[in-house]
């Protein structure tokens, strides 16, 4: 029997992370700080007790070292659960994540392969410092062998971040750092999956295909809410897995609706926004009413605290967008 | 206040065969005369299979080939130290010790031809892709080794890399985390003196790459590396220490790359032809040969029947090679992920077509 509590976001990964390695002996936890302290945002607290020092590892402070060791972890058979403490920090990891982690089935000719999962704030919002805001999915997307998974909200975090434990791919789990603890949602107690590469309609509408993933779900949806009220109907598409990206649901609800408007908090050049427009106008152009738009952050730095908010796509930004698609 | 000494470390160094052919019988590992004999094939094989491919390349049979020569004694050493179940960790000139620990010669080829299956090694090979980003390896070789450890297993995996690798911070990372969880590893450093164009002494500032050791809480130990037994001692010794649970080691084997760095490279720019001959001297197989002449089990009519049978069997591999049929357009889109996406089966059937066409 399920039973349903109100859950935040961060406390469902705490949820789906325990359950897995309660499940599957060979899952493990590593990174800095997910033991002892249970993480810096609490994503691993009581697992160190629960599951002992085997298995819910305190490493050195070393992105690369975290990452790369996992890949030999997983050739002994185990399924590391990596964290990376902050996006902003991963590049040092990038090496092993996107030379080796991402590669080693295709280099290998899939005699080997890497089923870890590595996880890590994404985004900004927090008024946090310099490098603890980042949006790096566009370079994720564009390495082929790794999977890309950003949940919106407690109920789709839990789902696929477990389905991200079960993988056999190397997947990159991002989590919005601003939706750690924004809100609860009713989630099931024990296990179940969202599958990867699935889309979810958020809301349903006639005149415009919201595209959105992460923490700019809850801004299109606000921006839907306020449209509804000037008689727009916007349809809110949550992505939730960038790579393999469920094409299908975006092209029917923008078959429906003639309209996209895309957004992401991530610089707009090259970003998982330009893939998305291209992809539609290939595929659905005859039933565009409008030039596909974007509401992205900007071609800059992420900017400190006292400037986030003005980076960041806002409600506003987004029925702007809008309002140019319809007025095309 | 005083000044307090709260670190100190000794640096050895092995060297049990010399040039000469003179063995130090005190410090000689426990090896028969027909293991001898083994050694000088396996490191016979090693030179043979490396100089074909040099020369392959030149015919325009073999794509960039980095040449071990000058190293076999270091990799048949290390080689001949393993168990069964040990696993290596290679990165691009350990084609000696892929192909002494049963990876086929001719997928070795393959690889360096330019084919992916050459690096579709079976597991039970124990023996991982060779990895070319220098030094990202040896963090490899530390998960493994310490995924061994938390299994409770005496296994033992074995990151190979070379002097330049230990300048990557990966290197740094790799001991590190190996010290700190014990792992059941061994850093095989052959440091054989040159990183393409840069000398040993331009990587680092330290005496030795071994004394690197001390600061991550392993053992660490030099060994002259063209000294066959001394690789092998000093291998064995390591190995047992990670079995018995005693951690990591770091092996610096005290070598020299005899060719250019690959058939891409002209050493000519940067090292003198003096310097070249003095490492000719300290050749790996011309000593061991003259320990085995000295205790008769090696003559001239041996060296021309094993040069002989080894012909014959790196022959076979360049012929399995050539035998490989094409690799198939469609296999770049199988191994990517674990079931192929939608978009990569859309390419997929649109390079089949154009090729078809």
């Amino acid at each position: 029997m399920s039973v349903v509590r109100k859950l935040t976001l961060v406390q469902a990964i705490q949820e789906a992370l325990e359950l897995e390695l309660a499940r599957d002996p060979e899952v493990l936890v590593l990174g800095e700080d997910v033991g002892r302290d249970g993480g810096v945002f609490r994503a691993t607290e009581g697992l160190l007790d629960r599951f002992g020092a085997e298995r819910v590892i305190d490493t050195p402070l070393a992105e690369s070292g975290i990452i790369g060791t996992s890949i030999g972890l997983c050739v002994a058979g185990f399924r590391p659960v990596a964290e990376i403490q902050f996006l902003g920090f991963l590049y040092p990891g990038v090496n092993q994540l996107l030379a080796h982690a991402a590669r080693y089935r295709n280099r290998s000719r899939g005699r080997f392969h890497v089923p870890m999962v590595v996880r890590s704030p994404h985004g900004a919002g927090i008024h946090a410092p310099e490098h603890h805001s980042e949006a790096y999915e566009a370079m994720l997307v564009n390495a082929p062998g790794l999977k890309v998974v950003i949940p919106s909200d407690p109920y789709d975090a839990k789902g696929l971040l477990i389905s991200a434990i079960r993988d056999e791919d190397p997947v990159f789990y991002l989590e919005p750092t601003r939706l750690y603890r924004a809100f609860r949602q009713e989630v099931p107690e024990g296990e179940y999956v969202v599958p990867l590469g699935k889309a979810a309609v958020k809301r349903e509408g006639t005149d415009v295909t919201i595209l959105a993933y992460g923490a700019m779900v809850r801004v299109a949806l606000e921006a839907a809410e306020k449209l509804a009220l000037e008689g727009v109907s916007a349809e809110v598409v949550d992505l939730r897995t960038l790579n393999p990206l469920d094409l299908d649901t975006v092209l029917e609800s923008v078959r429906k609706t003639g309209r996209a408007v895309v957004v992401h908090e991530a610089p707009r050049a090259v970003g998982f926004g330009a893939e998305l427009a291209a992809l539609i106008q290939e595929r659905a152009l005859v039933s565009l009413l409008a030039p596909v738009q974007r509401v992205t952050g900007f071609d800059t730095v992420v900017p400190y605290a006292r400037l986030e908010d003005l980076y960041l796509p806002s409600a506003a930004r987004v029925i702007a967008g809008v309002h140019e698609a319809l007025a095309f | 206040m005083p000044r307090l000494t709260i670190h100190q470390a000794v640096t050895e160094r092995l060297e049990i065969l010399a040039p000469d052919g003179t063995l130090d019988e005190a410090m000689a590992p426990s090896l028969g005369g027909d293991e001898l004999v083994t050694l000088y094939g396996d490191m016979t094989l090693l030179r043979q299979f490396d100089d074909k491919a040099l020369k392959l390349q030149r015919q325009g049979r073999m794509g960039t080939w980095g040449s071990l020569r000058g190293q076999e004694a270091a990799q048949a050493g290390l080689a001949l130290a393993l168990g069964a179940d040990d696993w290596i960790v290679p990165s691009f000139r350990e084609h000696g010790l892929q192909l002494l620990r049963g990876v086929p010669g001719h997928l070795i080829y393959a690889f360096w031809k330019g084919d992916e299956r050459g690096a579709a090694l079976d597991p039970a090979w124990h023996c991982l892709p060779p990895s070319v980003p220098v030094g990202s390896q040896h963090l490899h070789g530390t998960g493994l080794g310490w995924g061994f450890r938390k299994r409770g297993l005496g296994t033992v995996a074995v990151a190979c890399g070379g002097d330049g690798s230990t300048s990557e911070g990966d290197f740094h990372e790799a001991l590190n985390f190996a010290g700190v969880f014990k792992a059941n590893t061994i850093f095989f450093i052959q440091n054989n003196q040159w990183a393409i164009s840069v000398p040993f002494h331009a990587q680092t500032a330290s005496t030795s790459i071994a004394q690197k050791a001390a600061a991550y809480g392993i053992a660490g130990v030099q060994v002259d590396g063209n000294d066959v037994l001394a690789v092998y001692a000093a291998a064995r010794e390591a190995v047992e220490r990670a079995r018995s649970g005693g951690g990591a080691t770091l092996i610096e084997a005290h070598t020299y790359r005899m060719q250019d760095h690959t058939t891409a490279d002209d050493a000519g720019r940067y090292r003198t032809p003096d310097d070249v001959a003095a490492w000719a001297a300290k050749d790996p197989l011309a000593r061991l040969r003259r320990l085995l002449e000295a205790r008769a089990l090696w003559d001239d009519a041996r060296e021309a029947a094993l040069l002989e049978q080894v012909d014959d069997r790196v022959e076979a591999m360049v012929q399995e090679l050539e035998a490989l049929p094409p690799p198939s357009p469609g296999d770049m889109f199988d191994h990517v992920y674990a079931q192929l996406p939608w978009n990569l089966a859309e390419q997929k059937a649109a390079l089949e077509k154009e090729v078809a066409a």
